[in-house]
Formats: structure tokens, C-alpha cells, sequence
């Protein structure tokens, strides 16, 4: 079930499949590069050449995750015979070719373009966000730009959009690459962005340029991690968060979910891939925010929820013969993915899980049950979110998240951000030594750290829910559901019930079919097999909205790839490995919550007044 | 003939003896290769500017592998002063239709689509009744004279873009997507509309074709110049007492267009359109081809009571508003090369700044995405060095 591409034709890479195929064209081509001979495989483009080369080529359009754009003209390089430079980025080698990349001619039209560029970019490296990550930043270094060749613009043209909860528009940085555009349509198929007029008076918008809050943006911020500059940004919160520190009457509670600490390192220099649990946790409390506790724990209590609430569902469905009950059950902890399945399948909201997004439930347990437990008044309670994610900023101010009687979740702040208020506090993180979570949540299982992976959590679910109906564990060596894991954008697979205990007698035999699918275009594709009738016989959905899942998060390091995200879950599944727990059911602190608090169980009363939610049909109507 | 059409002299090759049906009824009973090689032999190449081999366009057309194919005629006209793709349409509609046909038949589309300006959906009434007239005919539909070619012809409106002339921007209009040009490669003759090989022809050159097929490739080398033959319409307009079409033959000089029309006291001709180039007096021996001047038909004529200073602004003005805002070269740097005119207007400029406008108009000629980029410093190069006197003489260079 591969999903097709969307992007136009145009602009898709050539692939041409290996040469030995039938049609006789040879597989390779051989090319002349800056004056050296060599063979290369036919229909790469130049850029990729140059890239296995070792040949630096300036890029601002290109990026890996995107179909070509072919608009900055920055790769451009001189083939020769061909009266005009060549876009490096754009153009496929499917014939004898000599290619100088850093000719007189390519290296002054270089110049010229950025040049161009800052002539009308209004904004300043030392109070931007992306100052010292920014790839504009870097070809005017590069490119050695000391002084403003065509002018400089001197006042905003545009305002800033700050209306959104998770991602701020400064158009003033923008250089109209349209990787946000492409972003948002190609990859995520929600389509919110797109260049508006012509020319000078062309500038990146949204449906009838109104403020982002207002249109089905979904709040993933990919646009945000794929934006060369600092036009795109997360809404930032750390100033409130540091004057709640300060606060000596205000209780500051972290929450880190699983994906920042697999990241973090890569915004202090680390390569991609090097877990930093405990230095951050020490980074945490040096900072001063007075606990720090493991998302993974409500990963955990996630999983019984939904778990259960998978089980509740397959009884009626099977045992009461109730057709109203809807299966697949699909997964909600990606609150991107509740938005956009809330504008683009409304129609569909029921076969959502009602169970919160682990950042949530710890909102309201935190609000309810740890202040209980250590008898502080709620109300001094601020409770801040690490999560590499953008929408969730969006989501803990969903009005309906108040379940504790007050704001479950008072802050979502990015890695990002996180990475900052590390350099505010002067603490060198990769150099800290490690410290765990705080009491009384200290202990998280293993099944709720790989909630950060694509897969995670239909591998922690199914870690339950099958010993929960077998008594078993599932039938995957070491507990790795190997299937579940990976970066294809939709994976399926199934898994038998057999010898099942007998109050689930009625899943014996049944194979239980479930689907995993990353990135919102995926999901988008999901639905409409749902929607052709294809699931029919599937039990179980998992979606993350952006593509890897949350380690490839909008809130996320800068900047984002395949290898990347491929580094960060294989660190995630690393740490997993050596973990003493790794079912959501066998945390002790999941046991204990249920039988000193909710003692009414999993999907009982008091969980679902706390732990679960409803969704909104908000459908395509902007107003 | 409409006299509002202004054709002022009708040559003997595009306007020649034309019956209709006839090329189309003729071509039904060649062999797809022999059409080629006729086209071939007659040299014809683009009239809507590039100047591409029409034959290489269709052959390769013909040679792609795919499930469909179009040809599209190309009636965006929008280059400043042009207005020969109107008077065809107008005048000789079945010369274009049957020249779409015929293209259709060698490179094996069954449909074709006219992209019209949205300036032109005036006649947008005459020519659907006129491609009706071709249906009851039997000249499109199904099965065409009997000989078991099925085609048709579908009109679309443009929406004011000049880009969208550019023939991958037109595409994308087609689509229904913003009019921008796509890269190249993959080229329309491969990966055109809807991802099918599609060939994209000029009205004129599509106009030229019925005639080619009658007369034969030989017949038709005979006009012109060696490397540019045929005839050519040319858009004449500007200071000269009668504006208006000429059909010529390619070699025409500059000198002979100012005798034709009439032109007294002429300054400067700005040949090829706003993109193109303006020539000063010492100039007019040049002769109108691919290989001197190549144009796709317009004609401006300047006297000498004209600023040419002005001149320039206008078309300068006018790259502003056209550029589609993709490309970083073509969106900011003609704003700047028009920022570097109003400076001289303004007599606030050094020659250094100017100098340096001029290599970076050459920097865009190279590295713009498309034709639009790529050709709008030429009048900003052109005019700013072959006026100098008149530009920068009679304003002393502040320093
Ligand atoms: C900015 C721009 C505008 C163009 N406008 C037109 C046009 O209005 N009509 C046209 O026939 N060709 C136009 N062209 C040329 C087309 O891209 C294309 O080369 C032509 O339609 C091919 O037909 P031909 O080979 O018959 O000339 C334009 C090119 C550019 C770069
Ligand atoms: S976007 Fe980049 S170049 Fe612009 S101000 Fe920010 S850091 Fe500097
Ligand atoms: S946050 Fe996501 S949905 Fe919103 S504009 Fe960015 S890419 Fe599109
Ligand atoms: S907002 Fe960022 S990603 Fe989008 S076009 Fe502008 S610079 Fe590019
Ligand atoms: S050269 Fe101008 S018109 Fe052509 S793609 Fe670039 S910006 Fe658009």
C-alpha cells in the first residue's frame, strides 16, 4: 500500500532504474567534473554527484525531504554548450557532460544572488531566532558578503502573524524558497501555504491572507523545520516560563516526552543520534524548575487507556454484534493528526480513541493527583511540556483541556526552545553528569520511550494489549515488533490470538490486523481506505503527523533529513534495549496510580473524566 | 479581409493560396515520417521566439512512449507589441486548426488545446463556431475525412499572465496551478500536460504548416534566408505612418521595415519585443533572422522626439509586473535594474553602481529560471549602451 507521490510530475527526481534493464541504455554516463573524468549513474542530478564528490554546492530551495523547486538558484553550475547556467539541483545527467561548479561566471552569479536576496531581507542576525543555523546566514559567510551590494531594506514590509499557537510568520526573513509551501501541500498534504501575487509583490500566504490561526493549519510546524531562515518559528514561551521559575510562590513541574533528549545534543553540537536523558535531566532542575518528570509514564498510562479501550471496543463489536462501535480504532496522541483528521475527516472523528496525548493526561494527573500527593494547592501548579513537537503548544491550549479544573498543560516548549534556555542558564548540556526523573513517577517503561518512533506505540500496545487478552508476551523476540519499526510511510502487519484467557474468549483466533502510518499525507491515504471500505478487518491505527514520527517533530533540531530522524529512533530504540521495564502494564508507578487514584481501573469513571476527551468538527469552513 | 486587422502587405507564403481541408485531406494519406521530413526539408522553425526546429520538436514528440499525447497551440501573445497570433486567429483560423491537426496526426495526440489569452476572449465565440463548422465537416471529431484519425481541438482561456506564453508555465496554467515555468529538463516534449508528451507550437508556426504539406518543404526553403526561411509576420508599431502586419521574408533589414511603413526620423527599433533588443541608426543594415535578428514578430519604431531613457522605464515597468516571483535573479534583480533607471532620472547615480546593475543584468541572463529572467536585462544592456550619449550626456555623473 505505497502511497503516490503528489508532487508535480515536473519536479519529481528522475529515476531511472538500474541500467541493465531492458531498454539497453547504459547504466552509466561518463562526466567531466571540474576537469576530472568519471563514470556516474544515469538520471542523477548534478547535485547529487557533486554531493558523493565531496564538492560542496550552495543549496536554499533544494531540500532532501521536498520535490525540486529549481527557484533559488543557488546550485547553479556551468555545463558546457549550454548558454545558460544550470540549476545543479534540477538538472539529471543523461548525457556525456562537462560541469564546472565554481567557474568565474558560476561563482559571481552566486554572489549576485545572495546579495539579491539580502538586498530585501529585512531582519537582524543578533535578534533572530535562527542566528547561527541559518542557511541564508551561512552563503553570505560563504559567499564572503561585507557589504549590502544592491541596498538593504531598512523598513518591515510585512507584519508578523503570531496568531497561531505554534508557529510565527515573520515574512520580512522569508526568500521565498518554498520549502514551506512544498512542505505543507507535498509532504503533508494539508496545503495552507502558497505563494500569492507576482513578482516583487510575491509573498508566501495563507487562504485569502488570513492570520494562520484562522486556516486549517494543523500547527506540525514542518514548515517550520524545513524554513532555511527564521521566517517560520515556534510561538516561544520561554519568557513566562522563566518568570514562573523565578515565582518562589509558583510549583514548576517539566514533563519531557521521549524525542527531545534523543535530539537535543544535535543543538549543542553532537551529532544526531546521542541520547541525552540524564544530562538533561540535570539541566532541568539546575535550571530550577522544581521536578522533572518522564512523559513515558503517561505514554504508559496512555496505553492502558487505549488499550483497554481497543479491548471494549473489539467486545462489543464481537461479542454485542454493536455496529455503532467503529474499528479500526485509530490512535490520538499526535494532537497535529487530531487536527487535521478534525478539518479534512470530520465525518470520521468516532473512530478516533478518546484517550488524551500522554502530555496531556500528565497535565491533569499532575494537577490532580501529584498536587493530592504532595499537598500543593493546584493553583500554584505551572506545568511546562518539553516535546519536540509544535502542535502541542496548540493543543494544551485546546479550551477543553481543563479537566484538573484548571489549565492542564500551562506551557508545550519546543527542544529548541529548551536548547535555548540551556545556553540562557550557561549550562554546557553535553558536559553535565546524568540525574533521573523525580519521585513519584520516577520509573517510566520502555514501551512509552519508543512513543517517540514511528511504530512506538502500536509496539507498546500491542506489548499490552496481547498479554493483557493471552497472558503471554507477544510472540517477537526480545519484544521487538520489528515490523512496526522503520521509515516506510505506511506499514501493516498482524499478529494471531491464540490460547487467549478466558474473559477474552471471544479474540480466539483472531488476528489481530493493524496499520502504522506516518506523516499526514500517509494518513491522508490511510482515510481514504477507510473511507473505500479497505480497512474492513483492521483493529488498530497508529498516526503520528510528521514524517518519522515525533523524534522528527516541528519542534525539533534544525535542520531535519531521513539519516537524521533514522539516527535519533535508533538511539530512542537503543536506550529502549537496556531498559528494566518495557511493558506499559509492569511500570510499578502504572500500578500504583490505579490502585491509590484511579481506582475505578483503566477506562473507568475518573479516567475518563480526566484521561480522555472529546474532538471538534471543524471541517474545511474558514471563516 | 477586416481592415481593423491591419494586414498590411500579405507575401506570398503564409498568406498564399490556401484551400480548406486540403493539407488535412492530404496528410491523412502520408506516412507520419514523411510529413516529417517534408517539415524538415522546409526548415520551418518556431515563430513564437525560441526559434526551435519544428521538425526535432515533433519528432522527438512522436518518438516519446506514453498512453497520450497533445498538442497545444500557443495564443498567449503577450510580448509588447505583437499582435500577428491575433490576426491569424481572426483571419485564417483553419490555417492554425489545420496545422494543429496535422501536428496532431504526426506526433500521434488526439487532442489538441488552444491557450488563449484572456486579453482575446473576444473571439472566443467565432473561433468555437468556427472549430464547430470543422466537426460538421468532419475536419475534427472522429474520424477525419474518413481515414480513421479521431482528433479535436479545445479552447482555454488564460488569465493575464505573460509568463504564461512561456511554454511550462503555460502547462502549469493548463493544470490549473499557478502560472510558473517548471524546470527543464524534463522538457513539455516528454513531460508536458498532465505529465504526457506535449508539443507546443506557436500560432504562426502551427498557421505555417498546411502550407508546407500543399506546397512541400522545398517549395518552402525557397523563401527566407538559408537558415531562416519562410516568411515571417511581422507587428509593426511605434512612430511610423503605417502601423500594422507585414508578412516578409526573413532577411528583411531594418532600413527596408522603415522604408515599408513609413517610418521618418527614426531613432532607435526595438526588435524582439520588450525582451528583445534596441538598435540604434547604425544599426538598421541588420537584417531580420535567427542568425542577426531574431524576433517573434514585434517591431517597435522610436523617433527621434522619443526619451529613450523613458523607453527603458517602461520596459523595465513592465519585467516588474511580469516577473512570476519565483526565481530569486528575476524577482529582485529587475527591481533593482529599474531602481538603477529611475536613479539615472533622478541624476542620483555614479556610472560605477551602473556598471554594476549591467553585470548584474548579465548575471540574470544566464542564471534565471526561464526566458522571462533570461531575457529582461536586454533592454536595460542594450539601451544603456547603445544611447549612452543621449542617456548620460546631458546629466553630468554626481561623484
Ligand atoms: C516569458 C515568455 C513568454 C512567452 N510568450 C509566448 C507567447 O506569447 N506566444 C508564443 O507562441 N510563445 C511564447 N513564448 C515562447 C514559448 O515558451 C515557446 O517557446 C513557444 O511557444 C514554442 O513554440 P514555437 O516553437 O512554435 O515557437 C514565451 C516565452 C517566454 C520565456
Ligand atoms: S533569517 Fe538568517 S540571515 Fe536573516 S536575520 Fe535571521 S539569522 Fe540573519
Ligand atoms: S504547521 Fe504544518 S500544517 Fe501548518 S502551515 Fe506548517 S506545514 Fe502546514
Ligand atoms: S517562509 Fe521559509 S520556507 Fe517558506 S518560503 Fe519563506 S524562507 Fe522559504
Ligand atoms: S525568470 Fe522570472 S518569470 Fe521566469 S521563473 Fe524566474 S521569476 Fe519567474
Amino acid at each position: 500500500m505505497e502511497k503516490e507521490l503528489r508532487s508535480p510530475v515536473s519536479q519529481r527526481p528522475l529515476i531511472v532504474k538500474d541500467g541493465k534493464s531492458k531498454t539497453g541504455i547504459g547504466a552509466t554516463v561518463s562526466i567531466e567534473l571540474n576537469g576530472e573524468k568519471m563514470q556516474v549513474q544515469l538520471g542523477k542530478t548534478i547535485l547529487e554527484i557533486c554531493k558523493e564528490n565531496k564538492i560542496h554546492i550552495p543549496t536554499l530551495c533544494y531540500h532532501e525531504d521536498l520535490c525540486i523547486a529549481g527557484n533559488c538558484r543557488m546550485c547553479l553550475v556551468e555545463v558546457e554548450g549550454m548558454r545558460t547556467l544550470q540549476a545543479s539541483c534540477a538538472f539529471p545527467v543523461t548525457s556525456p557532460v562537462k560541469i564546472k561548479t565554481f567557474s568565474d561566471k558560476v561563482r559571481k552569479a552566486r554572489k549576485h544572488i545572495v546579495d539579491l536576496m539580502l538586498s530585501e531581507h529585512y531582519g537582524e542576525c543578533y535578534s533572530c531566532v535562527r542566528n547561527n543555523n541559518c542557511e541564508l546566514q551561512t552563503l553570505a559567510k560563504e559567499y564572503g558578503v561585507d557589504s549590502y551590494e544592491f541596498g538593504h531594506i531598512c523598513e518591515p514590509r510585512f507584519e508578523i502573524d503570531s496568531s497561531s499557537h505554534a508557529v510565527v510568520r515573520d515574512m520580512d526573513k522569508c526568500i521565498l524558497c518554498r520549502r514551506c509551501v512544498r512542505t505543507c501541500i507535498d509532504l503533508q498534504e494539508v496545503g495552507v501555504l502558497e505563494a500569492i501575487n507576482r513578482g516583487y509583490d510575491t509573498k508566501i500566504s495563507t487562504f485569502m491572507d488570513k492570520p494562520l490561526a484562522d486556516v486549517i493549519c494543523i500547527n506540525c510546524g514542518q514548515c517550520i523545520n524545513r524554513c532555511p531562515t527564521g521566517a517560520l518559528h515556534a510561538n516561544d514561551p520561554s519568557d513566562e516560563i522563566w518568570k514562573a521559575i523565578e515565582d518562589p510562590k509558583k510549583h514548576v513541574v517539566l514533563q519531557t516526552a521521549p524525542s527531545p533528549r534523543a535530539a537535543i545534543g544535535e543543538e549543542f553540537g553532537l551529532p544526531a543520534g546521542i541520547s541525552m536523558t540524564g544530562q538533561l535531566n540535570t539541566a532541568i532542575k539546575r535550571m530550577g524548575f522544581d521536578r522533572v518528570f518522564d512523559t513515558n509514564f503517561t505514554a504508559d498510562l496512555t496505553i492502558m487507556e487505549e488499550g483497554t479501550e481497543l479491548l471494549s471496543r473489539l467486545r462489543k463489536a464481537i461479542v454485542d454484534k454493536d455496529s455503532s462501535v467503529m474499528l479500526p480504532q485509530f490512535t490520538s496522541c499526535s494532537p497535529g493528526w487530531v487536527k487535521f483528521i478534525e478539518h479534512f475527516y470530520p465525518e470520521y472523528l468516532d473512530y478516533l480513541s478518546t484517550a488524551k496525548s500522554p502530555q496531556q493526561m500528565f497535565g491533569s494527573v499532575i494537577k490532580t493527583f501529584y498536587a493530592k500527593e504532595e499537598g500543593i494547592d493546584p493553583k500554584d501548579i505551572v506545568t511546562v511540556a518539553l516535546m519536540p513537537c509544535a502542535a502541542k503548544k496548540f493543543e494544551c491550549n485546546r479550551p477543553e483541556m481543563d479537566s484538573s479544573g484548571f489549565k492542564d498543560v500551562d506551557y508545550g516548549l519546543t527542544t529548541r526552545e529548551m536548547a535555548k534556555m540551556i545556553r540562557e542558564a550557561g549550562l554546557r548540556l553535553p558536559e553535565l553528569p546524568k540525574t533521573n526523573f523525580d519521585e513519584p513517577f520516577g520509573d517510566a517503561s520502555g514501551a512509552g520511550l519508543i512513543f517517540g518512533a514511528t511504530g512506538g506505540v502500536m509496539e507498546a500496545a500491542l506489548r499490552t494489549v496481547y498479554e493483557l487478552v493471552t497472558g503471554r508476551p507477544v510472540p517477537f523476540k526480545n519484544l521487538n515488533i520489528d515490523v512496526c519499526r522503520g521509515m516506510k510511510g505506511i506499514k501493516e502487519a498482524s499478529v494471531k490470538l491464540e490460547n487467549c484467557k478466558e474473559e477474552f474468549g471471544f479474540l480466539e483466533g483472531v488476528e489481530l490486523k493493524f496499520i502504522v502510518a506516518h506523516g499526514t499525507a500517509n494518513a491522508k491515504h490511510v482515510m481514504e481506505m477507510l473511507i473505500k471500505g479497505e480497512l474492513a478487518g483492521y483493529h488498530f491505527v497508529e498516526i503520528m503527523a510528521c514524517p518519522g514520527g515525533c523524534i522528527g517533530g516541528g519542534g525539533q533540531p534544525i535542520p531535519t533529513s531521513e539519516l537524521i530522524r533514522k539516527l535519533r529512533v535508533k538511539a530512542i530504540y537503543e536506550e529502549e534495549a537496556s531498559m528494566p521495564v518495557r511493558k506499559s502494564h509492569e511500570n510499578p508507578r502504572i500500578k500504583y496510580i490505579y490502585e491509590k487514584f484511579l481506582t475505578d481501573g483503566p477506562g473507568g469513571k475518573l479516567s475518563h473524566k480526566l484521561l480522555h476527551t472529546k474532538y471538534l468538527k471543524r471541517g474545511k469552513y474558514i471563516n | 479581409m477586416n481592415t481593423l486587422n491591419k494586414i498590411k502587405r500579405t507575401g506570398p507564403v503564409l498568406f498564399s493560396e490556401y484551400e480548406k481541408g486540403s493539407a488535412v485531406k492530404k496528410v491523412l494519406e502520408m506516412e507520419r515520417e514523411d510529413i516529417l521530413f517534408e517539415i524538415k526539408d522546409s526548415g520551418l522553425k518556431g515563430r513564437g521566439g525560441a526559434g526551435f526546429p519544428v521538425s526535432t520538436k515533433w519528432m522527438i514528440t512522436a518518438a516519446a512512449n506514453a498512453d497520450k499525447k497533445f498538442i497545444v497551440c500557443n495564443a498567449d501573445e503577450g510580448e509588447p507589441g505583437t499582435f500577428k497570433d491575433r490576426v491569424l486567429l481572426l483571419e485564417y483560423p483553419e490555417l492554425v486548426f489545420e496545422g494543429m491537426i496535422i501536428a496532431g496526426y504526426t506526433i500521434g495526440a488526439k487532442e489538441g488545446i488552444v491557450y488563449l489569452r484572456a486579453e482575446y476572449s473576444y473571439m472566443l465565440e467565432f473561433l468555437e463556431n468556427f472549430l464547430e463548422e470543422m466537426r460538421k465537416q468532419n475536419l475534427l471529431g472522429k474520424n477525419i475525412c474518413g481515414k480513421g484519425f479521431d482528433f479535436d481541438i479545445f479552447i482555454r482561456l488564460g488569465s493575464g499572465a505573460y509568463v504564461c506564453g512561456e511554454e511550462t508555465a503555460l502547462i502549469e496554467s493548463l493544470e490549473g496551478h499557478r502560472g510558473e515555468p517548471r524546470n527543464r529538463p524534463p522538457f513539455p516534449v516528454n513531460t508536458g500536460y498532465l505529465g504526457f508528451p506535449t508539443a507546443v507550437n506557436n500560432v504562426e508556426t502551427l498557421a505555417s504548416v498546411p502550407n508546407i504539406i500543399n506546397k512541400g518543404g522545398e517549395w518552402y526553403h525557397k523563401h527566407g534566408t538559408d537558415k531562416s526561411t519562410g516568411s515571417k509576420l511581422f507587428s509593426v508599431s511605434g512612430d511610423c505612418k503605417y502601423p500594422g502586419v507585414y508578412e516578409l521574408p526573413w532577411g528583411t533589414t531594418l532600413n527596408e521595415i522603415i522604408n515599408i511603413t513609413g517610418a521618418e526620423d527614426t531613432k532607435a527599433i526595438q526588435v524582439g519585443g520588450a525582451s528583445g533588443i534596441c538598435l540604434p541608426a547604425t544599426e538598421f543594415g541588420r537584417k531580420l533572422s535567427y542568425e542577426d535578428i531574431s524576433t517573434g514578430g514585434s517591431i517597435m519604431i522610436f523617433n527621434k522626439s522619443r526619451n529613450m531613457l523613458e523607453v527603458l522605464k517602461n520596459f523595465m515597468e513592465f519585467f516588474v509586473e511580469e516577473s512570476c516571483g519565483q526565481c530569486t535573479p528575476c524577482r529582485i534583480g529587475n527591481v533593482k535594474l529599474l531602481e538603477g533607471v529611475e536613479m539615472i532620472e533622478k541624476n542620483e547615480y555614479t556610472i560605477e553602481y551602473i556598471e554594476k546593475l549591467k553585470e548584474l543584468g548579465r548575471t540574470m541572463q544566464v542564471a534565471s529560471k526561464c526566458g522571462l529572467g533570461q531575457s529582461s536585462p536586454n533592454p536595460f544592456i542594450s539601451i544603456l549602451e547603445n544611447f549612452k550619449d543621449e542617456i548620460f550626456n546631458n546629466k553630468p555623473v554626481l561623484n
